[in-house]
């Protein structure tokens, strides 16, 4: 074995502003999908279960917040760390045309999936330009 | 390393500059690619415990073996299906072959490790064999 400092992937802590009860933000790493039909997320949420995701679409705003329950394993104390546990939080500026009451969400493996399906009336309409 | 003179006059970075060049082309662009996965490991008297974050991996991807005191953890992760005219966006997360090492504190058996996976965090459990715990010494009286 070398005796290298081993780098691994790290998770990026979201920038202020901080929690009440001083645990840590990360922000989850995404996949953004665009078909012509709907927009896809593919959001890393390791430890993140389907009832504790929180996914709001406010003002073009759409906010999603994972809640973990780190895994601590009984009588045994952390000796070694290469990654922190905490809750995930992350939002993306949308266009407009969304509509909120059709966004769904999954959660498989620790990787949340949410579609955001395009309003019938936002798809393109062809605009005729005439010559006067 | 040949300094061409000529440059020196005009521009007193050139020879830095082509110094810096020199040195990108010695080491390899992608030296330090970095691990996945990242790995808590926990300690007790009775066992010890590897939590590993593998987000978008499937259980039945994974693969866990041990032999002697080294703990090898390997899978893949696959790209998602995606349909043919869809754009992308954004691509952050990564997708491939994974094989990580971990060396124990001591040799463990097959039957004494435990893997169980759950919302994308693996936790393996590996039990401390009897020979290797601390036998207690009991004083006799003279």
């Amino acid at each position: 074995m070398t005796t290298d400092v081993t780098k691994t992937t790290e998770k990026t802590p979201v920038e202020a502003p901080e929690t009440t009860t001083g645990g840590r933000i990360y922000r989850p790493l995404a996949d953004i999908v665009e078909t012509p039909d709907a927009v896809t997320l593919m959001l890393e949420m390791p430890g993140v279960g389907a009832e504790d995701v929180d996914v709001t679409l406010e003002k073009r705003v759409l906010t999603i917040r994972g809640k973990v329950h780190p895994a601590q394993p009984e009588k045994l104390q952390l000796v070694y760390a290469e990654y922190g546990e905490g809750d995930y939080e992350r939002s993306f500026t949308m266009s407009d045309d969304f509509d909120a009451d059709k966004i769904s969400a999954s959660v498989s493996n620790g990787v949340l999936t949410v579609t955001l399906p395009r309003a019938v009336e936002a798809k393109p309409k062809k605009i005729a330009v005439t010559t006067a | 390393m040949l300094v061409p003179a000529f440059n020196r006059r005009n521009d007193p970075f050139a020879i830095m500059r082509s110094m810096m060049r020199d040195f990108d082309r010695l080491s390899p662009t992608r030296l330090a690619q970095p691990v996945f996965p990242a790995v808590n490991v926990w300690q007790g008297e009775e066992a010890v415990a590897i939590t590993a974050e593998l987000p978008g991996v499937d259980p039945e991807a994974i693969d866990i073996s041990v032999k002697d005191n080294v703990l090898t953890i390997a899978g893949q992760r696959t790209v998602p299906e995606t349909p043919e005219n869809a754009r992308w966006h954004r691509n952050e997360r990564t997708y491939g072959r994974f094989s990580r090492a971990i060396r124990l504190p001591f040799a463990a058996s097959d039957d004494k490790v435990e893997a169980r996976m759950s919302n994308g965090v693996l936790r393996i459990v590996v039990g401390r064999p009897e020979e290797d715990k601390p036998r207690k010494i009991e004083i006799k009286a003279a």
